[in-house]
């Protein structure tokens, strides 16, 4: 299916917004000024931008991840106030009480980013009932990272959403790694295969191509959409840093992260397939970046001037009534 | 006013509010029963106890939910639900399952309001089945409450008679915070007047059931109507006792027993679970807190001990609290 300029545009601003967010995020982190954990998307910007630039903000939902930052950006929630969050700041998504795992916005249909490996997936089965019995033709998209596909939650998401018919689209991400282990140790068999034995259709597409992963997103959606229930992908990722920011990666052959960054970039490819093919100016795209560099360097900034959360909100939204 | 059971009482808030709400939906195991079966398919359960029994039938299967026996999948797609505008009341078959969905509940559903910044609601209501006294053994006979009880976003209620459970139950699935709802296996038949209509009983509010003066009972669940017996047992006797059904863990009405034990200055607290980091801890700490200078005497717990729960009859007897155990307790406190 051929993408209009528009979308083409509006794709590639959301794949260098995820990009420079996290390269910024993690010279940040090494400055000392960001607290907690963060675990950066940098490498995998084509699989969250390939499937969200395709949901609406206000019936379809997203279930993420602890790497979850690039999903967020992909829906739609506001990269300020993001910054800000990650920052644990009063004007935070969260007002700080969530930090990095925990971004979430539910007006932009995204359920949170989660901490906890596999504890998406069964929350986006509720995303997908709520779709199916409100008959909004809203669809739920869990993303599962190839060490959550190994919990237990995710063998129970897809049974439950095959034999419900639940409207949605797992999107498994793998990596290679599940913190410092690979997949080729710990993963058996294939992802695609597991969600085949349940019936559901699976594909397994090249993460780093953003137009593979659209075309596979789009027929998964759309069959979603029309009653045919839960469809899985599985899209092979690069990860280009560690599990975690600053984590020295001992586990990884020296040079590796600098192949990925050559040859399965996927900003590059795009640009590559859409001034081949004479869609876009490599000019439009450049300019695109000058903004974004500006957004996130604002950003920044704003999240650093942004005041502490207040001390009495320790004690807030513990519940919507106590009574 | 008709007399109902306690599971008639849960069946009929259900109904009720089901009624009133289309958003109100049920998930779980065997809530209808007979899906894909060879008699038809029609509804052949109700669940296991029967508690939900024709509400499939009254509302549909689009609205009670059979799922596969996948607990963690269960709860949290009625999180998610709740999250996204349904208000789902999940069962829970046995309390003791938790063991397998806990990260959706305490992790989940509890922190969602408060670790999305006050923008979420959670209008979620677990039913589940807590325990003792059926011979059922140690993983479907416990009462957990208290572990669900330390968690910050949860309210957790454990109605001892079918009038609160019918209040209480309404109470929960109006509720926009996620709810615990303890149902005492051994309370199912037991039975009182519980009016027709629909009525609810705010969360946080103890009852009393006994008013006295010598010594404060507290009861938990099941354990509210041992207390009620003992008091009549000792009112014979000539000796007053007060009973307090704190009917909600959390919130807990601290006030009620705090007035009540300023008055008698004596405080038994009766509870069916393990003593350790348990509610009646809790009880007892901020009597010691908050009363001391009004205690005669130093407070007790009567609990379970600090074991599983046995299968074997014989045990599980002795495992329990029991009137008389209560009773003995109760008269050496006077003594005091």
């Amino acid at each position: 299916m051929q993408l209009s300029r528009d979308q083409l545009l509006s794709a590639y601003r959301s794949m260098r917004t995820i990009r420079e967010f996290e390269e910024r995020l993690h010279v940040e982190f090494l400055s000392g000024t960001v607290p907690g954990f963060l675990h950066l998307y940098s490498g995998q910007e084509a699989i969250a931008v390939g499937i969200c630039e395709q949901l609406d903000d206000h019936r379809d939902y997203i279930g993420s991840t602890h790497r979850g930052h690039g999903h967020c950006i992909a829906k739609g929630v506001d990269v300020k106030a993001m910054m800000k969050e990650i920052y644990c700041k009063k004007n935070g998504v969260c007002g700080g009480k969530g930090g990095s795992m925990h971004i979430a916005d539910l007006d932009k249909g995204m359920l949170g980013a989660n901490a906890i490996v596999g504890g998406a997936p069964p929350l986006a089965l509720g995303a997908a009932l709520s779709a199916k019995l409100l008959k909004t033709g809203g669809v739920a998209v869990p993303f599962i990272g190839d060490g959550a596909a190994n919990q237990g939650t995710v063998a129970e998401s897809l049974n439950m959403a095959a034999v419900l018919k639940l409207p949605m689209v797992f999107m498994f991400e793998n990596n290679g790694y599940a913190e410092f282990t690979a997949a080729s140790y710990a993963t058996a068999g294939s992802i695609e295969a597991r969600a085949k034995a349940y019936n559901i259709p699976a594909v397994t597409v090249d993460g780093a191509d953003f137009f593979a992963v659209y075309e596979a997103a789009r027929e998964a959606i759309e069959r979603a959409r029309d009653g045919g229930g839960p469809s899985a992908i599985e899209a092979k990722a690069y990860r280009f840093w560690g599990h975690f920011a600053g984590d020295p990666q001992r586990y990884r052959a020296a040079g590796e992260t600098k192949e990925l960054r050559e040859n399965h970039d996927c900003l590059k490819i795009f640009a590559d397939k859409v001034t081949q093919a004479a869609l876009l100016d490599q000019a439009e795209m450049n300019a695109i970046d000058v903004e974004v560099m500006q957004l996130i360097e604002d950003a920044v900034a704003e999240a650093k001037a942004d005041p502490q959360p207040d001390p009495e909100s320790l004690y807030k939204d513990v519940y919507v009534s106590y009574n | 006013m008709p007399i109902k059971t306690y599971r008639e009482a849960i069946n009929e808030a259900l109904r009720q509010e089901m009624e009133a709400n289309d958003r109100v939906i049920i998930i779980g195991e065997d809530v209808a029963g007979g899906a894909g079966g060879s008699a038809g398919g029609g509804e052949a359960a109700g669940g296991v106890m029967g508690i939900t029994a024709g509400l499939a039938t009254r509302f549909g299967r689009d609205r009670v939910i059979d799922t596969p026996i996948t607990e963690s999948a269960i709860i949290g797609m009625a999180a998610g639900a709740a999250l996204t505008g349904m208000r789902p009341v999940a069962e829970l078959m046995f309390a003791d399952f938790i063991g397998v969905c806990l990260d959706q509940i305490y992790n989940q559903a509890a922190k969602f309001r408060y670790m999305f910044g006050g923008k979420a609601r959670t209008p979620l209501v677990v039913r589940t089945m807590i325990g003792a006294g059926m011979g059922a053994g140690p993983q479907h006979s416990q009462a957990i409450y208290p572990m669900l009880t330390m968690i910050p976003g949860l309210k957790v209620i454990v109605p001892s008679n079918a009038y609160d459970a019918k209040g209480l139950l309404i109470q929960a699935i109006r509720d926009d915070d996620p709810v615990i709802f303890c149902e005492h296996k051994s309370l199912l038949g037991d039975s009182c007047e519980v009016p027709d209509e629909p009525y609810t009983i705010p969360f946080g509010k103890a009852a009393i059931t006994r008013t006295g003066s010598d010594l404060t009972l507290v009861g938990i669940s099941r354990m509210v109507k041992f207390c009620n017996e003992v008091a009549d047992r000792l009112q014979k006797d000539g000796i007053s006792i007060e009973v307090i059904d704190i009917r909600t863990t959390s919130p807990l009405d601290a006030a009620t027993i705090l007035e009540s034990v300023k008055k008698t200055g004596r405080l038994v607290v009766v509870d069916e679970a393990n003593p350790m980091c348990s509610v009646a801890s809790e009880i007892a700490s901020i009597a010691a807190s908050d009363a001391f200078d009004y205690l005669d005497a130093p407070v007790k717990k009567v609990t379970a001990p600090h074991t599983p729960v046995p299968a074997s009859p014989t045990l599980e007897a002795l495992y329990l609290p029991t009137p008389d155990k209560i009773e003995v307790v109760v008269r050496d406190l006077l003594e005091y």
